[in-house]
C-alpha cells in the first residue's frame, strides 16, 4: 500500500487537456438520479471518508480535543454511522490529536513542509515533516512549490517530492498541487504526473486557503492521472479533493465520478478522502432526513 | 403589424434570484376568462431552498443596524410607489375595483412607512429593566425569532401580505411567504420591488403554490422557527400546531381582516424572543441605584 520514493523518473511530458470535454463531463456527473437507498449508503460512505480538517492560525488544544471527540461521535442520536477517516491538524498538534484518538480506527493526518504557501528551505520542509511523523501521524499532507513549478523547474518539484516521501517513512504522503494557483487544467496534470512519478501516495487539490480550491472539472483532471497511471503500472493511488465541498449532494456528486472514472476498488477510504470541514455536519443532517423524513437544521447538530 | 404583447413569467423569489419552481408545475391563473398568467407551484424542495437562504439571510440582516433596517423598510415603500399603476394593474386582474385597489396600494405603502419608523424603536417599548430580590441589574432585551414562515390568509392580494412581512423584518427575522395561487400576481410584483430596494436577497423569500401541499412540509422543517397563520381554516390550523412540536416551533395565529385595519408594533414582538440577562452588581450603600 505504501509507494516508494521517486518510483518512477520525472515524466518529460504530460497529455494535453481538453478543458471544453472536462467540462461537458463534469456536468454529466451531477445530472445522475440517486434513489433513496443508494443515497444513504453513500451518504454513510461519505462519512468514512472525510478527513475531518481544522487549520486555522486561532486553533487551539480545545479545538483539538473537540473535533477529535466529534470524529467519534458525529451524532450519537444516530447509532451505527461510521467515523471519519482522519482529523487533520498542524504538526504541533499530532502528538495531542494521537493521544485522543488511541484505541480508535481514526488516523492523523498533519500538514506540513511550510504549509499553505510551501515557500521555505528543504532543510526546514524536512523538519517539519520529521516533527509530524515523530508526533506519530499516520498522514502527511504537503505542499508543493508551486512557484518553482510555475518557473517550469519541474525537477526541483519532484526532488522535493521525493524527498518528502523518504522523510514521511511509514506514514502515508498526500501532495497538494494547490490547484487554485495552478492556473490551467494542463498544469494540473503536469502536476498530478510528477507528484505520482516522485511517489506520492494520494494526491490532493488545495490546502483550502486559496480559492477556488477543489472544483469537480480539476479534480477529474486529476482522477485520469492516476487512472493513466494505473493502466501503465498497475498502481493504485488516492485522491483526495479539498476546500469547497461542504454539501452532501456534491459529495455524492464526487463519488460518482471516482467510480465512473476508477472504479469501485477506489471508494474506500484508503483510496480516497474528502478535506473537509463542514461537510461531515452536512451529511449527517441529510442521513436524518432520510430517517425521520423532516428536513433538519444546524441547531441539533455538534458545532464545527 | 400588431405588436406581439410581451408577457410576464410570475417566478418565485428565493435567495433573491427569481428562479422557476424546479417542479416545472404551474397554475393557469384566469381572471374571469381572460388566461392572464401562468404562476409557479413551488414544490417542498423550493420550500427547502428558501428555507436554506433565509437561514443563512438572516444572521446579516440582524447584525445590520436597527437604524439601517429602517432605511431599507422606507426604500421599499419609495419603491412601490413608482409602480403603484403596476399595483393597481393586477389588483383590478385578481378582482378589485378601481377605487378599493387604489386604496390598497396606498395603505399597503403607508404600511412600510409605518413598520419602517418601528425598526429602531420597538426595542425601548418592549424591552425592560426587572426587579429582581438579589444583587443582580436584569434586563430582557428582543431578538428575532428567525426563520418565520407567513402564510397570508387566501385571496389576500397585498395588504395583507404587506402586514406579515413588514413586522417580521422589522423585528430582524427572514421570512418565507407562502402565498396561496387565489390571488398570486402582485405579491410577486412585490418581490421585484423588495429585490430593488437594497434588502439582502433571503431576507424575504416568495413561494406560491397550494398551502394544503406545503404546509405539512413546513409544519415538520426542524430550521422553522415560526410559523405565522392567517387563514381561517381550523383543521389546516390545528394539524399545523399539531406538527409544529417536532420542533417546538411557534404557531402565531392573526386575524387577517384585523391585520389590515389596524397599524401596530404588537406582532413586532409576536416575532421575537425575550433574552433575559442577569448582571451581578455591587450594591453600594442601602439604597439608591445599584447600577
Amino acid at each position: 500500500m505504501l509507494r516508494k520514493s521517486a518510483a518512477y523518473p520525472l515524466p518529460t511530458s504530460s497529455p494535453t487537456v481538453d478543458q471544453v470535454g472536462v467540462i461537458e463531463r463534469t456536468s454529466r456527473f451531477t445530472a445522475r438520479s440517486i434513489k433513496k437507498e443508494s443515497k444513504v449508503q453513500g451518504l454513510n460512505m461519505v462519512l468514512s471518508m472525510i478527513d475531518l480538517t481544522t487549520l486555522e492560525g486561532m486553533d487551539t488544544e480545545g479545538k483539538v480535543k473537540q473535533l477529535c471527540y466529534k470524529a467519534q461521535h458525529l451524532h450519537d442520536a444516530y447509532p451505527g454511522l461510521n467515523s471519519v477517516a482522519a482529523v487533520c491538524v498542524y504538526p504541533n498538534y499530532v502528538a495531542l490529536a494521537k493521544k485522543e484518538l488511541k484505541g480508535t480506527t481514526t488516523g492523523v493526518a498533519s500538514v506540513a513542509t511550510a504549509f499553505p504557501s510551501g515557500n521555505s528551505s528543504l532543510k526546514l520542509k524536512l523538519e517539519d515533516v520529521k516533527m509530524a511523523v515523530d508526533s506519530g501521524a499516520d498522514e502527511v499532507d504537503m505542499v508543493i512549490s508551486r512557484g518553482r513549478f510555475h518557473q517550469g523547474d519541474y525537477a526541483f518539484v519532484y526532488d522535493e517530492i521525493a524527498s518528502v516521501k523518504t522523510a514521511c517513512g511509514k506514514a502515508r504522503l498526500k501532495v497538494i498541487l494547490e490547484t487554485g494557483e495552478l492556473g490551467t487544467l494542463d498544469k494540473v496534470r503536469r502536476a498530478s504526473d510528477i507528484a505520482i512519478a516522485a511517489g506520492a501516495d494520494f494526491i490532493k487539490t488545495s490546502t483550502g486557503k486559496i480559492q477556488p480550491a477543489a472544483t469537480m472539472p480539476v479534480t477529474l483532471v486529476m482522477l485520469e492521472a492516476i487512472r493513466d497511471h494505473y493502466f501503465k503500472t498497475g498502481e493504485m493511488v488516492g485522491m483526495k479533493p479539498a476546500g469547497g465541498i461542504s454539501k452532501s449532494k456534491l459529495a455524492l456528486h464526487y463519488l460518482i465520478m471516482v467510480k465512473e472514472t476508477l472504479g469501485e476498488a477506489w471508494l474506500d477510504p484508503t483510496w480516497f478522502r474528502f478535506g473537509a470541514s463542514s461537510l461531515a455536519n452536512d451529511v449527517l443532517m441529510q442521513i436524518m432526513k432520510q430517517a425521520t423524513s423532516n428536513y433538519q437544521s444546524a441547531d441539533y447538530f455538534s458545532i464545527d | 403589424m400588431k405588436r406581439l404583447e410581451i408577457l410576464k413569467t410570475y417566478k418565485l423569489y428565493i435567495g433573491g434570484k427569481f428562479p422557476r419552481t424546479e417542479s416545472g408545475r404551474f397554475h393557469a391563473y384566469m381572471s374571469g376568462k381572460k388566461h392572464v398568467a401562468n404562476v409557479c407551484r413551488a414544490s417542498r424542495k423550493d420550500f427547502r431552498d428558501a428555507e436554506g437562504s433565509a437561514r443563512s439571510a438572516q444572521v446579516d440582516w440582524w447584525r445590520k443596524t436597527a437604524y439601517n433596517r429602517s432605511q431599507i423598510l422606507y426604500r421599499i415603500a419609495e419603491m412601490m410607489e413608482g409602480r403603484k399603476e403596476q399595483f393597481i394593474e393586477e389588483l383590478i386582474l385578481q378582482g378589485h375595483t378601481k377605487a378599493k385597489a387604489l386604496a390598497e396600494v396606498e395603505k399597503s405603502i403607508d404600511r412600510w412607512i409605518y413598520h419602517a419608523g418601528w425598526c429602531d424603536k420597538y426595542q425601548q417599548l418592549f424591552s425592560s429593566v426587572n426587579p429582581v430580590a438579589s444583587a443582580h441589574f436584569n434586563f430582557s432585551v428582543l431578538e428575532p425569532t428567525g426563520v418565520v414562515c407567513l402564510v397570508p390568509k387566501p385571496g389576500e392580494a397585498l395588504l395583507g401580505i404587506v402586514s406579515m412581512i413588514a413586522p417580521a423584518i422589522a423585528a430582524g427575522n427572514s421570512v418565507i411567504v407562502l402565498c396561496d395561487l387565489k390571488s398570486p400576481l402582485s405579491v410577486i410584483t412585490l418581490s421585484e420591488v423588495l429585490h430593488t430596494s437594497d434588502l439582502p436577497g433571503g431576507v424575504v423569500n416568495v413561494l406560491t403554490g397550494e398551502l394544503s401541499e406545503l404546509l405539512p412540509h413546513v409544519s415538520v422543517h426542524m430550521d422553522v422557527n415560526a410559523i405565522v397563520y392567517a387563514g381561517d381554516d381550523k383543521e389546516q390550523l390545528k394539524s399545523l400546531q399539531l406538527d409544529a412540536a417536532t420542533n417546538v416551533k411557534r404557531i402565531i395565529k392573526v386575524d387577517s381582516a384585523e391585520l389590515n385595519s389596524t397599524e401596530d408594533p404588537y406582532l413586532i414582538r409576536e416575532m421575537s424572543e425575550v433574552k433575559t440577562t442577569w448582571h451581578p452588581i455591587e450594591q453600594i450603600g442601602a439604597s439608591g441605584s445599584g447600577y
